[in-house]
């Protein structure tokens, strides 16, 4: 038989252990994308030379698999005789790879607010900190949401790289039962219709969030 | 970046490889990485192929093939961008065979990669025809020409040239993925190097390496790319349709 | 009336002919019942406020819109229907593309081929529509481009030209595929003012060397009397009034056409 329900329902609950994996290694991986992207984006812009190395290193980053980055990070740190658990190495490694595409998400925006913005902050006499954070940034922020959303929805697609340094995410998991009862067709395909779900309701949820802000910055 | 950017960031990692091809730390892992390297460089040709073909094909069929053509391709598309690279290339290699289709590792990472790619790729040439201005339909309809002639002679040649950017992307995209078929038995570059690293644990310039070799094809892409823009937009105003 | 008599009174027949023609967006009725006769060779201009349908006059006779009832006449035959077993049903694609290739249309952005040097923008559809030659293809569309003035601007593409030449470019375009009818819709609104007095006089320099029929929609009232035999004015998707330039211009009767003449001549 091709297709085997009764295995099928006992492999359910054990995959949807992993989802949480897989889920966690998502939420924080993308944490720390934001974050490390905006920093990136700030330093790019804070000068001609800073921000030509920082534009060097993203293109290296960007240019390069995120696999091959995976790997560095995993086996790297233990011989500057620091361990990094898999599943941390991994989070880092993605969080890396798509803080710099953020980075270049954060610039647009940043760079589509106008300029008088800042000439207007600064003869209010408002201190460019200040400014940054209470009147460019909220402005900035809301027509990169659904494009972040989408880096959101392609690094969670990245998740089953980690099996590759065996964190026990979906893919993973999926794979080790494959190998125990060399039946690889329901596990694969349950990972696959997973991805499928979650991907299809994220995309439908980025368009939502895309119709508010529209109608927002209509108003 | 700017072309004369990436063309000094590619001179300098050229330099780079080849200053380290003679350091003696550095050479022992170069003749394995190279071997891995060009399956790796043969992998990416041929599924970029196969992505450019059914990028073309499914998002021609879902703007203008007749019902039944647009469903498949909508399907397609969703279900290749909808789940991930790793698992497409998994069930190709793992699932398929106990449907009784074993096809070789590298047609399978052909085949996986050339098709995630290609989904995407589809998005891409919509996007690219959609956004030729109607005026242009308009025009062809005023000289009297066919639907099929408009397409072929004045809509698709300007979708080409704003496809080509973002084609660029996702060759780079294809490039980088190929190193996931070291999962599926494949000893391409990143198989290679986690062989010798395995081996030798040499971890640092062994990585080092691998990663050099990874951006200057990438950045042989991207200059490549700029380039065909420069020459495929000659007397074209750029970002806007006259 | 069959086919055969339609086409044998073809001779008098006007070269176009609007009866009652209407068109509808949704809720919105632009124009209403309309009724309009060209002659062979007669310049039509049309005037009248914005959004009363003039460009919607001329896309439905380039068949850039549907119509919603009515039909429209070219050249003694219909053109939004054919005749099938003596009775009048809804053209076929076929039809529409034999009967259409007699109207040319110039735009008011141009609408050339970006990707195209002028010379290929105007070599293009004779060669893969009339399928003309190569050699033939270009020997005309030089000799157009040289009528309108830029014999020396071939190789250049749109982005290279000028707003005034872009639009004579359009021009010999639409001329290289012997239209008998040319659709002219604001061709110098888009214009700089210096830009303007060279595309009219290529259009004068038209009416005055060529046998074609022309429709024009413009706003430059001074040259619409000197160079039309009848001004049409449209207010709400109507004629509301048409006659001789002289008098529609000297002594109009509607008092929509008086406001709308006072209007202009004020500001401009
Ligand atoms: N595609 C469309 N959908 C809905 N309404 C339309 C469309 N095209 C035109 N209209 C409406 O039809 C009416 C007539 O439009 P038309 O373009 O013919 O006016 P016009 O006389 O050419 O005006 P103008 O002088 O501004 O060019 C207008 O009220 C316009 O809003
Ligand atoms: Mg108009």
């Amino acid at each position: 038989m091709i297709w085997d329900w009764d295995y099928t329902f006992e492999i359910l609950p054990v995959l949807a252990q992993a989802a949480i994996v897989t889920i966690e290694a998502t939420a924080i991986g993308f944490v720390i994308a934001l974050v490390l992207g905006l920093f990136l984006a700030i330093l790019r812009m804070s000068g001609p030379k800073t921000g030509w190395c920082v534009s060097v290193f993203i293109e290296c980053i960007r240019s390069t698999p995120l696999l091959i980055q995976i790997f560095f990070l995993y086996f790297v740190f233990p011989s500057f005789g620091i361990t990094l658990d898999a599943f941390v190495a991994g989070v880092i490694a993605l969080g890396l790879h798509y803080g710099c595409y953020c980075a270049e998400v954060y610039r647009a925006g940043l760079e589509g607010v106008h300029r008088g913005q800042w000439e207007a902050c600064t003869a209010l006499n408002l201190s460019s900190l200040t400014t940054f954070k209470n009147i460019i940034l909220p402005q900035a922020i809301p027509p990169i949401v659904p494009v972040l959303g989408n880096y959101l929805v392609a690094l969670f697609k990245e998740t089953p790289l980690l099996s590759a340094i065996a964190v026990m995410e979906m893919m993973q998991t999926a794979k080790i039962l494959g190998s125990e009862t060399f039946r690889y067709t329901e596990p694969i395909t349950l990972v696959g219709i997973a991805f499928l779900i979650m991907s299809l309701v994220s995309a439908a949820l980025i368009r939502i969030v895309e119709r508010r802000l529209n109608l927002r910055s209509a108003k | 970046m700017g072309t004369f950017s990436l063309s000094v960031m590619l001179v300098g990692a050229v330099i780079t490889l080849a200053a380290l091809a003679t350091s003696h730390t550095f050479s022992v892992f170069f003749p394995g990485l190279l071997e891995g390297a060009w399956l790796t460089v043969q992998i990416a040709v041929c599924g970029s192929l196969l992505a450019v073909v059914m990028g073309t094909v499914s998002g021609l069929a879902k703007l203008y093939g007749p019902r039944p053509l647009r469903w498949l391709a909508v399907t397609y598309i969703e279900i290749f961008r909808g789940t991930s690279a790793l698992v497409q290339l998994f069930w190709l290699f793992f699932a398929l065979p106990l449907f009784g289709i074993s096809l070789e590792p590298f047609t399978v990472a052909v085949l996986g990669l050339g098709l995630n790619v290609g989904a995407y790729g589809a998005e891409v040439v919509r996007g690219a025809v959609q956004s030729v201005s109607r005026s242009q339909w308009e025009a062809t309809i005023a000289l009297n020409m066919t639907r099929l002639q408009a397409l072929r002679r004045i809509i698709l040649p300007q979708a080409f040239i704003a496809m080509i950017p973002p084609w660029g992307n996702l060759f780079i995209e294809l490039l980088k993925s190929t190193a996931l078929v070291s999962l599926i038995t494949l000893s391409d570059l990143a198989f290679k190097a986690q062989e010798m690293n395995q081996t030798t644990m040499r971890t640092i310039p062994i990585f080092t390496l691998v990663l050099l070799m990874y951006l200057v094809m990438s950045l042989c892409i991207t200059i490549g790319m700029k380039r065909l823009e420069k020459t495929a937009a000659k007397g074209m105003p750029r970002g806007r349709s006259v | 009336m069959t086919m055969a008599a339609a086409e044998q009174l073809a001779p008098q027949q006007p070269m176009v002919r609007f009866e009652n023609v209407s068109k509808r967006y949704g809720n919105l009725v632009v124009l209403d019942d309309l009724n309009l006769e060209v002659s062979r060779g007669e310049k039509v201009a049309i005037i009248g406020p914005s959004g009363s349908g003039k460009t919607t006059v001329l896309r439905m006779l380039m068949t850039l819109e549907r119509i919603d009832g009515g039909v429209i006449w070219v050249d003694g035959e219909p053109m939004t229907h054919m005749m099938q077993g003596g009775q009048m049903v809804p053209a076929a694609q076929k039809h529409l593309r034999r009967v259409r290739s007699k109207i040319g249309m110039v735009f008011q952005h141009f609408n050339l081929f970006p990707h195209m040097t002028a010379l290929q923008n105007c070599i293009e559809a004779p060669i893969t529509v009339l399928k003309m030659s190569r050699k033939e293809a270009e020997a005309r569309a030089t000799e157009l481009l040289g009528m309108v003035g830029l014999a020396d601007k071939k190789g250049h593409y749109p982005a290279q030209l000028s707003g005034g030449q872009q639009q004579r470019v359009a021009i010999a375009r639409a001329l290289a595929m012997r239209p008998k009818v040319m659709l002219f819709d604001e061709v110098t609104s888009a214009l700089d003012p210096e830009l303007v007095g060279e595309v009219l006089h290529v259009i004068r320099q038209l009416g005055a060397e060529h046998d074609l029929t022309m429709l024009m929609v413009t706003h430059q009232m001074g040259f619409a009397k000197e160079f039309a035999d009848r001004v049409c004015f449209f207010y709400q998707g109507k004629i509301a009034e048409q006659g001789a330039p002289q008098e529609l211009f000297g002594a109009p009767k509607n008092d929509r056409t008086k406001q709308f003449l006072r209007a202009v001549l004020e500001s401009g």
